[in-house]
């Protein structure tokens, strides 16, 4: 293309009104004002940087003393409760000292410990594989608190997490989770979950963030402490200090942030 | 060129039946047309006068309010709402929204309905945050 004087006159010509429509674009087709909004922590919230775990398993005897906390769990969650085990829901769950541990082999266990129920729940691991298996991140590992959070819009219920997770700590909803819940007693400021999506515990985030401890730690009357993994002032690190604690699978190097007292 | 009738023919006929719907409307049915809904307000709501953001920006934008609330609340741990007024709310679609507007079926459905728009939000949120039903 061959330039010349005229050509650079006509363009910067044609430059010039494009510009002078601005204030008439502006006018004719404005951008909603958003005002200045924003979202923020809530004044009451808890913070910290890798929320954790510990289980004092010695407080926990028989079903009948973990059966209160799955409860509050569940009901504060509107977990359904399916009695055909294929449809099974669970955050909170008490199992066998050998399905917890597995890679924990020795002969000639303690009989007692060997027989206490123990809880089990989403790990929220620091190194999570589930969250490297989800094809949509609709499981990640949150920044600002060390969360393994699920976020129910995004999930395509493909179930990679699932096969991922060496916890088990993830359901699929084979059913509409509605008919496993009595309406009545379902907790109307939580959302439910539908058919076709996984869940699995969140350390209660949305608890946490109106400054209240996890549904199950609240129940638990001292057995369970939580705080900040990262903080070596807080109540978890000082229980860990102080006690020998055992992870699940602690050797896959998933790096769980449930720890148990034996 | 013999068949030159018989093509605009076809077209005149074409034409019409292709603008069937629009002379039909405007002749044989005026003024039948669906009218805009009316939204009812709650007690509460009238007593707040206000909604989170100004009514304009709510009727045209509130599903990117929603969108950003859910997207900051879950995933970045950001429950809290502060409008350009510096009032804060719980981003919450039950426990904010249908608080002032817990008749869900007069205001938000009746304005979906209009418009045929069916947010599938309602097969998890509960649309009844006091449990009062
Ligand atoms: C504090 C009470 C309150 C809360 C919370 C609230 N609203 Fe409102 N909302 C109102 C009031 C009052 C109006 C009517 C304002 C007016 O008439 O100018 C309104 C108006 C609206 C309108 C416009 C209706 C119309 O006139 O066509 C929409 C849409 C709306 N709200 C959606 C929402 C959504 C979505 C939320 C949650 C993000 C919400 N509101 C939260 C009080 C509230
Ligand atoms: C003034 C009428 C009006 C009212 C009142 C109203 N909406 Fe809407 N809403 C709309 C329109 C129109 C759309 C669709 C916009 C589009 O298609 O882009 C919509 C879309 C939505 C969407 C996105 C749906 C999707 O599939 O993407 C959500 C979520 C939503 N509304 C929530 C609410 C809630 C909650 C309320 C009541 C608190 C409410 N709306 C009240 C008009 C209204
Ligand atoms: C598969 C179930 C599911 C669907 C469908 C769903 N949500 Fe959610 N939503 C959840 C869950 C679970 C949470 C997490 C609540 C928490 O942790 O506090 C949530 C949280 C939210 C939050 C922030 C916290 C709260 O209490 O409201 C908003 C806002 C929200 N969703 C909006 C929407 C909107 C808008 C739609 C529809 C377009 C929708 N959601 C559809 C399950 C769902």
């Amino acid at each position: 293309m061959e330039s010349s004087r005229r050509r650079f006159m006509k363009m910067a010509g044609i430059a010039a009104v494009g510009l002078s429509a601005q204030p008439v674009i502006k006018a004719v087709a404005a951008a909603p004002t958003n005002g200045t909004h924003s979202l923020q922590k809530g004044p009451k919230a808890l913070i910290g940087s890798q929320w954790a775990m510990v289980i004092d398993t010695r407080r926990f005897k028989t079903e009948r003393d973990v059966a209160p906390l799955i409860e509050a769990c569940h009901k504060t969650h509107n977990v359904p409760h399916f009695s055909d085990r294929r449809h099974e829901i669970k955050w909170l769950w008490e199992t066998h000292f050998h399905n917890a541990f597995p890679d924990i082999v020795n002969p000639h266990m303690s009989e007692e410990a060997e027989h206490r129920p123990y809880l089990v729940l989403c790990n929220h691991c620091e190194n999570p594989p589930c969250v490297r298996a989800c094809p949509t991140k609709a499981t990640f590992k949150r920044q600002s608190d060390g969360i393994v959070v699920m976020d129910m819009h995004r999930c395509i219920g493909c179930r990679f997490c699932m096969a991922a997770c060496p916890y088990g700590a993830r359901s699929f909803n084979f059913r509409d989770p509605r008919q496993g819940l009595v309406e009545k007693e379902m907790n109307p400021q939580y959302p439910t979950r539908m058919k076709g999506v996984v869940e699995k515990c969140n350390f209660c985030s949305e608890r946490l963030s109106e400054g209240l401890m996890p549904a199950c730690v609240e129940a638990s009357k001292g057995a369970i402490v939580f705080g900040d993994l990262r903080d070596p002032n807080s109540e978890v690190r000082r229980v860990l200090r102080e006690n020998f604690t055992i992870r699940r699978k602690s050797g896959l190097g998933t790096e769980p942030c449930v720890y148990y007292i034996v | 060129m013999n068949d030159k009738k018989w093509i605009v023919l076809g077209l005149v006929i074409f034409l019409g039946l292709f603008t069937f719907p629009l002379w039909y409307n405007l002749l044989v049915r005026p003024g039948t047309a669906a009218p805009a809904p009316e939204v009812v307000l709650t007690d509460k709501a009238k007593a707040a006068r206000q909604c989170v953001m100004p009514t304009e920006f709510m009727k045209t934008d509130h599903m990117q309010l929603l969108d950003e609330w859910r997207l900051k609340m879950v995933r970045e741990g950001t429950g809290t709402f502060v409008n350009p007024e510096g009032k804060m709310f719980a981003a919450s679609l039950s426990n904010t929204c249908l608080d002032c507007h817990s008749n869900k079926a007069e205001f938000c459905d009746r304005c979906h309905d209009y418009v045929s728009v069916a947010p599938y939000c309602w097969d998890c949120h509960l649309d009844n945050p006091k449990g009062e039903r």
